[in-house]
């Protein structure tokens, strides 16, 4: 989208490109846009009596993509550029300030759930508007929309026993009315994670587990109610490389086991290139570029991805003879001032080889513009014309 | 060839816990020349940083060196006194980049400051002069000179860490080991934090120890290569040979399950298990009950190192005749 007082045409033949919009089909089964997390920054009493603006940090600023059913879509960048942002207002576990997330939840929901009549429907195939979902409706949407924690460490209650750990979503959710009952599940939910013999697991102490371990307990506490759909934030980032392979094997086997989707956030692009159908770069809160994962990482477009691709270390004794600097200037600016135009253009060295472009790229936010079927990119570079 | 800088034979650091002895560092050798570096690489709890602490002679208690040597320029370290290896040796000769670094500054006082002191306690300057030095490492390191007056929480993380290899530069030393200088950076900040590394390196001809669990970070600095697996290295040598044709099962398991930026996509595979008890390790090979080309012989001996290449050794049962 361009700021007030340009519009599309002024820049670019609108007749041949296509600005990325985010489209509600059958096999969708999420649809960001335009999502905006601003978080307000404190003013002083001395500031608020000066009529000081409120500041904001500019966490997630307008992003819009979408997640088709059964796939796995990364969304990948460095810390600070709003990736986990984005996966938590998707969870509702932060105030977007605009924007909106278009959901179409399982049979299960639409079929059982009493309140799946009260939701604002968006689309004829059931597609649901989460955020104008009242709390007290969402629920029973937790059950199927479920997060996986970067942390194994953090992310479990050292005080409590996995069983304890894992019936917990079974009693908020009111699934199995005895704790024998409840033994039962948590039982098969442990057996699936491969924490075998699952009987011997359930009665022990996070401590008592490694890491890798502790990460099936992650995977097996976001399955455990049946989800269709998976967030997972930077799931095996906190463990050894030796055992990331078979975590994501496991994540990836009980995807097709159970029909999951994901929303895979990660800063490993090699990874993402393993393991997902598509990606989304993210740079300072905003989507520089998005298509299919292997084509954006071996192939990137976008300068800033560029930059993050030749960052990389890869396992060739050769490199250590070599010093090449990744093409990228300077370092991420705050969030809380984000720059004018095209937020990159500070670091983009692009640019400096492009002068021409100077005034766009300092003014102008480029638009999310498809360069071939189904990838697009935000730089300025692609759509002049 | 001339002397080696660093000559570790035997060393053995083990931790007295109310548990048992926890061995983990067992029976491991080296040796660095002067100018060239060395990536020590296994899994968390393998003993690669009890490895570096023991060089410094910082092992926390209940951990101690309980044997062998490091010869270091020709003096045995392990039987210095503590004043005298402090004097001599800690910082001077041999200085560390610790891990996580970010949260190793002090946050009351400046960067300045912290380096300063550096150069106030070893070489007994005052703090006017301990602070110009501090500059010119700053220059060094890649920052602007006026940051001496910025306390940590001013700087991002990539300039932290930048500031704290300038800290271990201080005083010149011929070595210094780095312990994952690396983690929690972002992959551009960490091009640039390795490529600083390089220079230095080619520059100064300072001998890096860099320690990671990461073989993709190693392949960017370390001319040789150990591999080190329960307290003991399975597999050492020149980077080309080890990465290029890996003898140890574990080597090659360890560089499969790293994903490639390029090429065709194999499933990546991973090293099943859990690494071994370090109080009670198995028996014969540490390796075997993970190993999928274990045999009797595994169970049973433990495996010696022998010399499959020029300088490239491995322990395992499969290359010895």
């Amino acid at each position: 989208m361009l700021h007030a007082g340009y519009t599309l045409s002024e820049v670019m033949d609108v007749s041949e490109v296509q600005v990325y919009k985010p489209v509600l089909d059958k096999q969708v089964k999420l649809v960001v846009n335009g999502l905006k997390v601003y978080f307000p920054l404190r003013r002083s009493f001395i500031e608020a009596l000066m009529m000081k603006p409120r500041l904001f940090v500019k966490a997630v600023d307008e992003v819009s993509f979408d997640v088709r059913d059964g796939e796995v879509f990364a969304l990948a960048g460095e810390s600070g550029c709003g990736k986990t942002t984005t996966g938590k207002a998707v969870l509702k576990l932060v105030e977007t300030t605009a924007g909106s997330t278009y959901y179409l939840p399982s049979r299960s929901i639409m079929e059982d759930n009493q309140y799946y009549p009260l939701y604002k429907k968006v689309s004829e195939y059931g597609h649901i508007d989460l955020q104008a979902v009242p709390d007290k409706l969402f629920k029973p949407l937790r059950r199927d929309i479920q997060m996986i924690w970067q942390d194994p460490y953090g992310s479990l209650n050292p005080r409590r026993t996995i069983f304890e750990i894992l019936s917990e979503a079974l009693e908020i959710h009111d699934v199995g009315a005895t704790k024998s009952e409840r033994e039962d599940i948590v039982a098969k939910a442990l057996e699936e994670v491969k924490l075998t013999p699952a009987s011997e697991f359930m009665y022990r102490y996070p401590h008592m587990l490694s890491g890798g371990q502790r990460q099936r307990v992650g995977i097996a506490r976001a399955l455990i109610l049946k989800p269709s759909f998976i967030v997972a934030d930077e799931p095996v980032s906190m463990l050894d490389v030796s055992i990331r392979a078979e975590i994501l094997q496991l994540m990836m086997e009980l995807k097709k086991l159970h029909g999951l989707t994901y929303l895979f956030i990660t800063h490993d692009l090699a990874l993402a290139r393993y393991i997902s159908n598509r990606i989304a770069v993210m740079y300072l809160g905003k989507i520089v570029e998005l298509g299919d994962a292997r084509r954006v990482i071996e192939n990137p477009n976008h300068p800033y991805t560029k930059a993050l691709v030749e960052a990389i270390p890869e396992p060739n004794p050769e490199r250590r003879h070599v010093i090449k600097e990744p093409s990228i200037k300077g370092e991420v600016p705050s969030p809380i001032n984000v720059p004018t135009g095209c937020r990159f253009h500070p670091r983009c060295v692009a640019l400096d080889q492009h002068p021409e472009l100077e005034e766009l790229c300092k003014k102008k936010e480029p638009p999310l513009i498809e360069i071939e079927p189904g990838r697009y990119v935000a730089c300025w570079l692609y759509t002049k014309k | 060839m001339s002397e080696p800088l660093l000559e570790v034979k035997n060393l053995k650091t083990y931790f007295y816990t109310l548990r048992g002895i926890v061995r983990a560092v067992d029976d491991v050798s080296f040796e660095l020349y002067r100018g060239e570096s060395l990536g020590l690489a296994g899994e968390s709890g393998c003993g690669k940083s009890t490895l570096a602490f023991s060089l410094i002679r910082l092992v926390p208690p209940p951990g101690k060196i309980s044997g062998g040597t490091v010869i270091f320029e020709g003096k045995d370290v392990t039987k210095m006194s503590e004043e005298e290896f402090r004097r001599e040796v800690r910082w001077r000769g041999i200085s560390m980049i610790f891990q996580g670094a970010m949260n190793v500054l002090n946050p009351v006082y400046t960067i300045g400051d912290q380096i300063a002191e550096v150069f106030m306690v070893h070489k007994g300057y005052s703090k006017r002069e301990g602070l110009e030095e501090a500059k010119k490492l700053l220059q060094l390191v890649g920052i602007e000179p006026r940051r001496v007056k910025s306390y940590p929480f001013e700087l991002s993380g990539g300039m932290k860490q930048r500031a704290v290899i300038a800290m271990a530069l201080a005083l010149s030393p011929p070595l210094v080991i780095a312990d994952e200088p690396t983690t929690a950076l972002d992959v551009v900040v960490q091009a640039q934090i390795l490529n600083l590394m390089k220079r230095l390196k080619n520059e100064l001809r300072t001998s890096i120890m860099l320690i990671s669990h990461d073989l993709s970070i190693i392949a960017e600095v370390a001319d040789k290569i150990a591999i080190m697996y329960g307290g003991k290295i399975v597999e050492y040598g020149p980077s080309d040979l080890v990465y290029n044709n890996p003898r140890h099962p574990y080597t090659r398991a360890l560089l499969n399950s790293i994903p490639r930026l390029r090429g065709e996509i194999r499933d990546l595979t991973w090293i099943p298990g859990t690494p071994p008890d370090l109080i009670a390790p198995p028996p014969g090979c540490r390796f075997h009950p993970r190993c999928p080309h274990a045999m009797e012989r595994c169970k049973k001996e433990e495996p010696p190192m022998v010399e499959v290449d020029k300088n490239h050794y491995v322990a395992c049962w499969l290359y010895t005749k």
